[in-house]
């Protein structure tokens, strides 16, 4: 299987979350980026594991600047062959996926995979968008696959329960939780991922669809309401007449 | 004109009649797709919050996504908006339509346009949000579940049903798992849920009991799944799923970022937490501060009373 995993960075979860330039820009001070973890624990790690079983190739994309290269060193040495930077700000969605797709043509790949959403931007709209882009399927929100010759079994989450299916390559995948178990880089691939190659290309023109006009924060929540832990009904009164939940 | 894909394939829920009333406030004429063997007299049911018809296409049944963005491209020449839930059909569906029709998604739209047309979403998992705004002449949203109040505004509509073959994309399904619970978690207005705090899976009866008198779904947080006490899809948070029910019971769950960032959204949050310092105070609308096993039968006893007073 060649394989495209397609990598975001994130905003480590214990980062603040503020905004600049009159709220039109997310406030990068002093913020530690990860590897977006569904990138990271299911997609990347379950195509290790596929090319582990019956061999192949697994090439990691982003789509970003300089500053990126640290996070694909990162998703190397968990065990990545190689590695591609698209050098651009990722706009947005379509943008990205536009960048990835046309890269994805020019090489050929049996597997896209991508992790379910980022969890700065939660859109879950880059693999649909690669997947017509490429003209695949698309198996969204996928928490088992398994390979066998160019045939897939795969499981992902419907509106009635989990199903099964199969598929023939080549897809896109987008990965959420089950599909494996996080992988904590060696010492081995740490050094290996240092003269792996990364190489950076250029982006394709692309049309700009969306704007992030503006950002803000939620409202602070009122002050908790502390209840007697010996009176339940009260609990139960508050929720059916203030709350009006039940 | 708005069109409107629904996946009803499950019966209507009330998301669907939150997307017409969606469509409707957007003030154009509302044309909802669907795909499938619902019904028709309960297809009707969405003239009710305004739409002006149904096209339901019998000849695919909707479970093919790459089928039903095909169908309904080829129905969006004369419209403006495409809505769409942001649910697990609307999040494989509206990315596709969006790059055929070159036209800009607000994908997880939380209200309505604001004056400048901008669309509020939520990001960074909930702790904070965004208002985007569409460059394209056609515009595409995929609307949160639980944003607005369905609004009843007329009777039942006619529907259209018609019979349009699309070519598959090859995706066979072999066997549909159903969810244990009653109450599928993502869609659930009340949830009861319970962390490490609960000590044991063997406890997890009073948690059951709880929600069972509630009529809630049950959920975890990520160690108890991780432990295998609870299933995995019940696993809410950051790696989880993200839930917005209109009640959520946090018990024995200390209230970590990561857990918060899947719940944060619900409209009201109890927290039953032994020690006062617990994080999830801070994030809760009611707290109570004692021993999960004293507090939860307590509570399911108040709540069987409140039921039989109903
Ligand atoms: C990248 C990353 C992603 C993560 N994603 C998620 C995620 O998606 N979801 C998630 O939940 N976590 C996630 N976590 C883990 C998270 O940080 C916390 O560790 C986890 O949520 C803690 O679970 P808990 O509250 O059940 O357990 P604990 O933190 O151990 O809390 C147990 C709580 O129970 C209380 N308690 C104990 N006994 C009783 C009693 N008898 N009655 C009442 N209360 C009692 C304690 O006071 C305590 O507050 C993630 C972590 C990382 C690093």
């Amino acid at each position: 299987m060649k394989t495209l995993v397609c990598i975001s960075k994130a905003p480590d979860t214990t980062s603040k979350i503020a905004f600049t330039n009159n709220n039109t820009a997310f406030d990068e001070a002093g913020v530690q980026y990860i590897v977006n973890p569904y990138d990271e624990w299911y997609a990347l790690v379950r195509a290790l594991e596929i090319k582990e079983s019956v061999g192949g190739e697994v090439t990691i994309v982003t789509v970003g600047p300089n500053e990126d290269d640290a996070i694909m060193r990162k998703a190397l040495a968990i065990g990545a062959d190689k590695a591609v930077r698209i050098d651009a700000n990722p706009k947005d969605a379509y943008f990205v996926a536009t960048q990835i797709a046309t890269y994805a043509k020019t090489i050929g790949f049996d597997m896209v995979l991508t992790g379910k959403e980022t969890i700065n931007y939660n859109g879950s709209q880059v693999a649909g968008m690669i997947a017509e882009s490429l003209g695949f399927p698309l198996i969204s929100l996928a928490s088992k696959l398994d390979v066998e010759g160019t045939t897939l079994t795969l499981e992902r989450e419907a509106a009635n329960g989990v199903e099964v299916v199969s598929v023939n390559a080549p897809i896109v995948v987008s990965c959420a939780k089950g599909m494996a178990e996080q992988r904590i880089p060696n010492m081995r691939g740490i050094m290996a991922a240092r003269t792996k190659p990364l190489e950076v290309i250029p982006p394709a023109a692309c049309d700009d669809l969306t704007t992030f006009a503006t950002f803000g924060s939620p409202l602070a929540k009122s002050e908790v309401k502390m209840i007697d832990p010996n009176n339940m009904d009260e609990l139960v009164a508050l929720l059916h007449n203030e709350a009006k939940v039940i | 004109m708005t069109l409107v894909y629904l996946h009803t394939s499950n019966g209507m829920s009330k998301s669907a009649f939150e997307a017409v009333t969606y469509a409707k406030k957007l003030g154009n004429e509302v044309i909802v797709l669907t795909a499938g063997n619902a019904d028709a007299n309960t297809l009707a049911t969405l003239g009710s919050f305004g739409a002006q018809k149904v096209i339901v296409n019998r000849a695919i049944d909707g479970s093919d996504e790459q089928q039903v963005s095909t169908w309904v491209c080829n129905h969006a020449a004369n419209a403006e908006n495409i809505l769409f839930l942001h649910d697990v059909a609307g999040k494989a569906i509206a990315p596709r339509v969006s790059v055929r029709l070159k036209a800009g998604l607000v994908a997880g739209a939380v209200a309505l346009p604001e004056m400048d047309q901008t669309i509020k979403v939520n990001v960074f998992s909930g702790k904070a949000f965004g208002f985007v705004k569409v460059n394209s002449q056609k515009r595409i949203i995929s609307l949160l579940a639980n944003s607005i109040a369905p609004e009843k505004i007329a009777e039942v509509c006619p529907v259209e049903e018609v019979n349009e073959t699309i070519e598959s994309s090859g995706i066979k399904i072999l066997s549909t798992k159903k969810p244990e619970g009653n109450i599928p978690l993502p869609e659930a207005e009340l949830v009861v849920s319970a962390g490490r705090g609960l000590k044991g899976p063997e406890n997890w009866g009073i948690i059951d009991d709880l929600a069972s008198a509630l009529g809630a779904a049950t959920a975890c947080s990520r160690p108890v799944s991780d432990i295998g006490w609870r299933p995995h899809h019940e696993h809410v948070g950051q790696t989880g799923i993200a839930i917005r029910p209109n009640l959520y019971i946090a018990i024995g769950i200390s209230g970590a970022i990561q857990h918060l960032a899947g719940v944060n959204g619900s409209k009201v949050i109890v927290v039953v937490n032994t020690d006062k310092e617990a994080p999830f105070f801070k994030a809760a609308d009611y707290g109570v501060l004692g021993d999960a096993f004293e507090v939860i039968p307590r509570l399911t006893e108040a709540v069987k009373r409140f039921k039989l007073n109903q």
